[in-house]
């Protein structure tokens, strides 16, 4: 059984056939062919899978393929323009907020969220910001001057 | 000839560049394993044990053998002939378990692969896992350490009732002299818990097998893809040179992906079988059951002084749990710690006994510090249990005996020979940018007002540079390949692995610096076993004190080529090689890296003896291994309403002799703090008493997330080692180290106003609130 989905993500329409217990995850990975975002722990804990939902950070693990019909969804592949990073991207590299990887592309999506919230966040509510998304590589600190850093670049 | 004008004179060693890995990893545009696709590729799911401890009495498959879209079954019987998973330690009289690829008539650990389900997709493939019938009779199990060792323990192994795999034992100097003439003599058991590293990226396996070739292709998140090769090549026999091994983009290892594990055998024989790529991808509930876990130290320690604080002697007895069975370096880890006992401290006399005990348990291996934390953790506490009872203070104690300068080469009781140090450098470094007479002052005033702050110190060094290959299971050398190609562009071959340690970078900073050409113009690659030579892998801190120390010599090798070369199209033999140019010392006229490069490869004319191409590869063997040290100090404030730790300041200074990066390396120092905050604070593997892993997912085991952690304020000081020419010690476990004993010895004093002498971690809200309670009420 399946049912038919139409998903815009990162700014183009796909339409395909899928059981309705694929995860959304799943879809973007092995469907669309997006493995920008991650699976860490496949129970939300973890956040690598992070996308923008309809312009919401949400944990892409957590929710059913055929729940993003008719959504539009940003991954971390459609963050950069024409080749041009996002400045949260830039931010990462220039503050050495990522070391393999794995968590990062997660951990963006969700720093650029917080800063859409809250362009000019303490601290502390940098890392409460953050609490969702685990890093076992960084100690968090790097992290918290990329995302520190992005808010003193104007734009998005 | 024409010139070529200077490419670069700028020296990038040192210098705080971003990384060269970066890009790919933050446009999601990296390939882990997970991100591998094949065509006519099978997914696997494997079917663990729900049980600690139960004999199989039947399987049935026949559902999930029919159900649409699975492809294979394969259960113990199938594998039975192979082999078993691969432990490459020894020690004498040491038991080695058989540990077959999937479980035959028994199991004895929760997550002991039953079966495997082979479909066309994952979710199949984990429909058909339900659809398999095991009946299984329970038996008791043992999940304590020092219960297995007790008398009438249920046994792991039916041939090894008392449950000990190995005992060891290792003294130095005259350690009953010593307590015979000792002033204090203090004892403590010591528990270093049992952790679970949790990389983000779980393992994973593709294996892919072409009949008509005999060739195996295996992508596998592994911190050693050669070691991977050459063990599963042996073990299914299959021709080496045809076995290529690829560590793609590796999420995290932190030592847990230093074994070769039953799975990478298990899908290079299944995809050997059904003639088709098969991939397997662990799940996280798989990662914290299978996956190999950390520490699992029992320790009783002795520790003899004299009444000035000398301290004299050291015993100790180190229950290790094992888990189950062995994977790659199980029963070496605890070896490691006996190593390290004696820390940065001058003490000629110690004894050691290890008793290396199973437990219906995943196995213990290398984590992040593997060995000397669980050291250090030990010395640091029991030297600050020596100062309370002199009523001296943890730095007084330290600074009265540590190695001192002039001492190095050091050889230690336990048999290394420390390299260099100036042990009291970074604690007075700590201690200065603490202001810690002033804390002190600040803590009686604390105190006064009924607050429990506490100032905590650890004074640490451990083993790096793993390490010359006498002393290492597998090889302790490594090697470099440095090809300039016709373009000028270099290559650079090197036989680590790196999974987020950035050698990408500072490599190709030491290649620029070397060959005076431009780092863009520099491509470091690894983990690859058809591009690269041979190499050992990371671990172990090993990386830039033993691969980067491989790659400098390949370069002087290529330098004395280029230099060749360079004479032959100058027409001098008084040549100089500096800043990517060849210069005649005579004439002044030079010729660049490039030009020279398209001359060897077009190789019209030859200097004399010389061949075509320029392409160096150098094997280099280590002297000896490095030691770096350091001292972190730790302020905390514990609620004495909640029992939840406030780290007030978390100072670090880490000295890894000399720095090719500080970006990186604060990154290392950061992480390494965060492991070892997680240690002393939150994270432990917890049993019940049937052998179930309670702690079994992130909801329960206490990853430090953003939230949790302090601000780190990091420094450094910088003794260089001469064991390799870079001065470099490493840094990628120091931070663990030096973290788990500063917390702890900072709570600890934090808590002394209440009699608290000693506290095993994880230091919880729970515990810290019972120990005030009580304390209070008593």
């Amino acid at each position: 059984m399946t049912e038919s989905i139409t998903v815009n993500i990162n700014g183009t329409s796909y339409t395909h056939d899928v059981e309705p217990r694929l995860l959304l995850i799943h879809y973007l990975r092995e469907v669309v062919g997006l493995t920008g975002p991650h699976i860490g722990c496949e129970t939300s804990l973890c956040g690598a899978c992070t996308v923008e939902f309809n312009g919401k950070a949400i944990k892409s693990c957590s929710i059913f393929a055929i729940q993003a019909d008719g959504a539009k969804i940003l991954t971390i592949e459609g963050l950069a323009v024409d080749g041009k990073m996002h400045k949260m991207q830039e931010a990462f590299w220039n503050e050495h907020g990522l070391q393999c990887g794995f968590c990062t592309p997660g951990m963006i999506m969700t720093s650029k969220q917080l800063l859409e919230r809250n362009p000019n966040p303490s601290e502390q509510e940098i890392r409460h910001g953050l609490e969702g998304n685990l890093c076992r590589c960084t100690g968090y600190q790097h992290i918290v001057n990329a995302v520190k850093a992005a808010a003193k670049v104007a734009g998005a | 000839m024409a010139t070529t004008t200077i490419t670069k004179t700028e020296k990038l060693v040192g210098k705080r560049i971003r990384r060269r890995e970066d890009p790919r990893l933050i446009t999601g545009t990296a390939t882990y394993v997970d991100d591998i696709k094949m065509p006519g590729m099978y997914y696997a799911a494997i079917l663990r044990s729900p049980y600690a401890a139960a004999k199989i009495r039947s399987i049935d498959i026949s559902k999930a053998a029919a159900l649409k879209g699975v492809h294979a079954v394969f259960i113990g019987k199938d594998t039975e002939n192979a082999g078993a998973v691969p432990c490459g330690s020894s020690l004498p009289g040491l038991r080695v378990p058989y540990h077959n690829l999937l479980a035959l008539d028994r199991v004895y650990l929760v997550g002991h692969p039953v079966a495997v389900v082979v479909a066309t997709d994952r979710y199949i493939a984990r429909d058909g896992c339900d659809l398999i019938e095991v009946d299984y009779e329970p038996t008791e199990a043992v999940a304590d350490p020092e219960k297995a060792i007790a008398p009438g323990a249920p046994a792991v192994h039916p041939q090894w009732p008392d449950n000990t795999g190995f005992t060891f034992h290792q003294e130095g100097g005259d350690v009953a002299k010593a307590f015979a003439e000792a002033d204090v003599i203090v004892k403590q058991r010591i528990v270093s818990q049992r952790l679970i590293p949790n990389s983000m990226e779980t393992r994973g396996v593709v294996a892919d097998w072409k009949a008509a070739d005999r060739s195996m292709t295996l992508y596998t998140s592994t911190q050693a893809p050669h070691l991977v090769r050459s063990l599963v090549a042996q073990i299914l026999g299959i021709e080496e040179n045809r076995f290529r091994v690829v560590a793609p983009e590796v999420g995290g290892g932190f030592g847990a992906k230093i074994a070769t594990y039953g799975e990478e055998i298990l899908l290079a024989f299944i995809s050997r079988k059904i003639g088709k790529p098969v991939k397997w991808i662990e799940s996280r509930r798989e990662n914290f059951l299978c996956t190999i876990h950390g520490r699992g130290h029992v320790d009783f320690y002795e520790i003899a002084a004299k009444r000035d604080g000398t301290i004299t002697g050291i015993k100790l007895k180190i229950i290790q749990d094992l888990g189950a069975y062995y994977t790659l370096l199980t029963p070496a880890i605890p070896t490691l710690s006996v190593l390290m006992m004696p820390g940065l401290y001058r003490t000629p006399n110690i004894s050691a006994d290890i008793v290396g005990a199973f437990t219906n348990c995943t196995p213990t291996d290398a984590y992040r510090g593997a060995g000397r934390p669980e050291a250090t953790h030990g010395i640091e506490r029991m030297v600050d249990m020596v100062a309370a009872e002199l009523k001296m203070d943890p730095a007084e104690i330290r600074l009265k005996n540590f190695i001192r300068n002039e001492e190095f080469p050091f050889p230690t009781a336990t048999g290394l020979v420390y390299d260099t140090g100036d042990y009291a450098a970074p604690l007075k470094k700590a201690m200065d940018m603490a202001g810690y007479d002033q804390l002190r002052k600040e803590q009686v005033e604390a105190r006064k007002q009924g607050k429990f702050m506490g100032i905590g110190i650890c004074a640490y060094g451990e083993i790096c540079a793993f390490g010359p290959s006498p002393a290492t299971p597998a090889g302790g050398w490594e090697s470099a390949t440095v090809k300039i190609e016709p373009s000028g562009q270099v290559t650079v071959l090197t036989g680590i692995s790196p999974h987020g340690q950035g050698e990408e970078t500072t490599f190709a900073q030491i290649t620029a610096d070397e060959l005076g050409v431009g780092i863009d113009d520099i491509l470091v690659s690894h983990g690859d076993t058809s591009l690269v030579q041979y190499g050992i892998g990371t671990f172990g801190s090993r990386s830039t004190a033993v691969g980067g120390a491989a790659l400098y010599f390949a370069l002087q090798e290529l330098k004395d080529k280029i230099k060749k070369f360079g004479a032959m199209l100058l027409e001098s033999d008084d040549i100089a090689f500096a800043n990517g140019q060849c210069t005649c010392n005579k004439s002044g006229k030079s010729i660049g890296v490039k030009s020279i490069a398209a001359a060897a490869y077009r190789a019209m004319k030859l200097p004399p003896g010389t061949g075509p191409g320029l392409v160096a590869t150098h094997f280099w063997e280590p002297s000896n291994f490095t030691f770096p040290f350091g001292a972190h100090l730790v302020v905390t404030e514990v609620d004495g309403e909640t029992g939840d730790v406030a780290i007030k300041r978390y100072i670090a200074v880490d000295d890894c002799g000399n720095i090719l990066n500080p970006l990186i390396v604060d990154g290392q120092v950061h992480g390494g703090v965060a492991q070892g905050i997680g240690q002393a604070l939150w994270e432990q593997a917890v049993y019940d008493d049937n052998g179930q892993l309670v702690t079994g997912e992130f909801m329960d085991y206490t990853m430090p997330r953003a939230h949790m952690m302090p601000w780190i304020e990091s420094a450094h000081t910088t003794t260089p080692t001469p064991v390799n020419p870079l001065g470099v010690k490493g840094v990628g476990e120091a931070g663990t180290i030096g973290a788990s004993p500063a917390v702890v010895n900072s709570v600890v004093d934090a808590l002394s106003t209440l009699g608290v002498r000693h506290l095993d971690m994880p230091l919880t809200p729970e515990k810290l609130w019972r120990v005030i309670s009580s304390g209070r009420t008593a």
